[in-house]
């Protein structure tokens, strides 16, 4: 195959990749990387070269509507970052340290763990537990309109937060994806921020996160700019559609259908990786 | 006094994150394009692992490439500029913290920047 009609194919994937990542709020991450190892037999370490990179991409675009909207959290966002950008430099050594088909099995855990929550319920209701000293030396807390004035909210469990961004962002710079499903769970069910703060602060971290990763991948080699090119030109303007028919589109049965998908790729890559095909 | 440099800073920030990924799409763009253009023709290459040629690994070499109009050394700037977009984010986000007199802020931030750019340029220079 040429370089063109490999391009135009990539691009026109990449495309569907972000539409869908941002309509089920999986993140283009997690559904490019099979698409091109698998589909495209794109050697893993340059598919997740391109995927780290259209992350950053979508992230800095969506944070850029949302900051404004006031509802992320910067103090929280910046505090958590100093974990999740050591937790990503580990993540990238570690990957260029370890065979392919390792890195393949752990996607496909990680997948199939994000498709599985992404039938979670976002209304948690963020009970205001004992104030939390580092929160409360830190800052951590804040207001977010909602339907009946300024909601206010504190920061709980903050030791415990920090760690699984640690956790997230090594997988962020291991796979290349943005883990953004970890990032909110993080925030959500341990550190009782509320849906809207932790998925627009998380958003908001994805991109530091996965810059983080990026210069390590650039040093070694892993960012082809041939691949990355329709890669990020595609699931750009995939991601931007996403966001805008979010709110109209409220489909259960889509969901299912994404979920379902995703778990299929997450079976391939477990197999191909543990077989030592990818 | 505090809640308007807050809506203030977030202005800036989100113009800043808009300007970059515009930046780096257009030269993405312009790049791919004077790729394609060259060498659509060849066969593609991604099935196997090489790892970039030196050039194309650090800022210095990008640069000189992109300056000579090589389609992937374009590309690779935009990609640079698209990488440099959130640390910019973070380093301005310093200057705020500082403007509202939040000390602990700046210290949190400068260990982030610290963070991003050992990243950036221990190996990538």
């Amino acid at each position: 195959m040429t370089i063109l009609t490999m391009s135009l194919l990539i691009w026109a994937g990449s495309l569907v990749a972000g539409f869908i990542g941002s309509l089920t709020g999986l993140g283009g991450g997690v559904v490019i990387v099979p698409l091109l190892a698998l589909v495209f037999h794109v050697d893993l370490k340059y598919a997740i070269g391109a995927s780290l990179l259209s992350v950053i991409g979508t992230s800095s675009g969506a944070a850029a509507a949302y900051v404004r909207d006031g509802l992320s959290n910067i103090r929280i966002g910046m505090f958590l970052e100093i974990a999740t950008t050591l937790g990503a430099i580990a993540g990238a050594a570690i990957a260029t340290h370890v065979a392919t088909g390792a890195v393949a099995v752990v996607f496909g855990i990680v997948l199939l763990v994000a498709a599985a929550t992404s039938f979670r319920h976002p209304d948690l209701p963020h009970a205001s537990g004992p104030p939390d000293r580092i929160a409360a030396a830190l800052g951590l807390h804040g207001t977010f309109p909602d339907l009946h004035g300024d909601v206010q909210y504190t920061a709980q469990r903050v030791p415990a937060g920090f760690g699984i961004m640690a956790i997230a962002g090594g997988l962020s710079g291991l796979l290349g994806i943005g883990s953004g499903a970890l990032k909110v769970i993080a925030m959500d069910d341990v550190m009782r921020l509320p849906f809207k703060v932790s998925s627009t602060t998380s958003n908001f971290m994805i991109g530091v996160t996965a810059a983080a990763s990026a210069g390590v991948y650039l040093a070694r080699g892993y960012l082809d700019p041939v691949l990355a090119a329709p890669v990020v030109l595609g699931i750009l303007p995939g991601a931007l559609l996403g966001a805008r028919l979010l709110p109209r589109v409220h489909s259960r049965v889509l969901r299912i259908v994404f979920a379902a998908v995703i778990a299929v790729l997450a079976a391939e890559m477990l197999y191909q990786g543990a077989t030592g095909r990818l | 006094m505090s809640r308007w440099t807050d809506v203030r800073t977030e202005h800036v920030i989100g113009g800043l994150l808009r300007a970059g990924v515009m930046a780096s799409t257009a030269l993405v763009l312009v790049g791919a394009v004077v790729t394609l253009v060259k060498h659509g023709g060849d066969p593609a290459a991604f099935q196997v692992f090489r790892g970039e040629p030196p050039a194309l690994r650090g800022i210095a070499g990008i640069v000189r490439e992109a300056l000579v109009f090589s389609g992937p050394g374009i590309i690779q700037l935009g990609l640079l500029v698209l990488i440099a977009t959130p640390v910019a984010r973070v380093a301005f986000s310093i200057f705020a913290f500082a403007a509202e007199r939040d000390r602990t802020y700046v210290v949190i931030t400068a260990v982030v920047l610290a963070v991003l750019c050992f990243s950036l340029f221990s190996a990538g220079l």
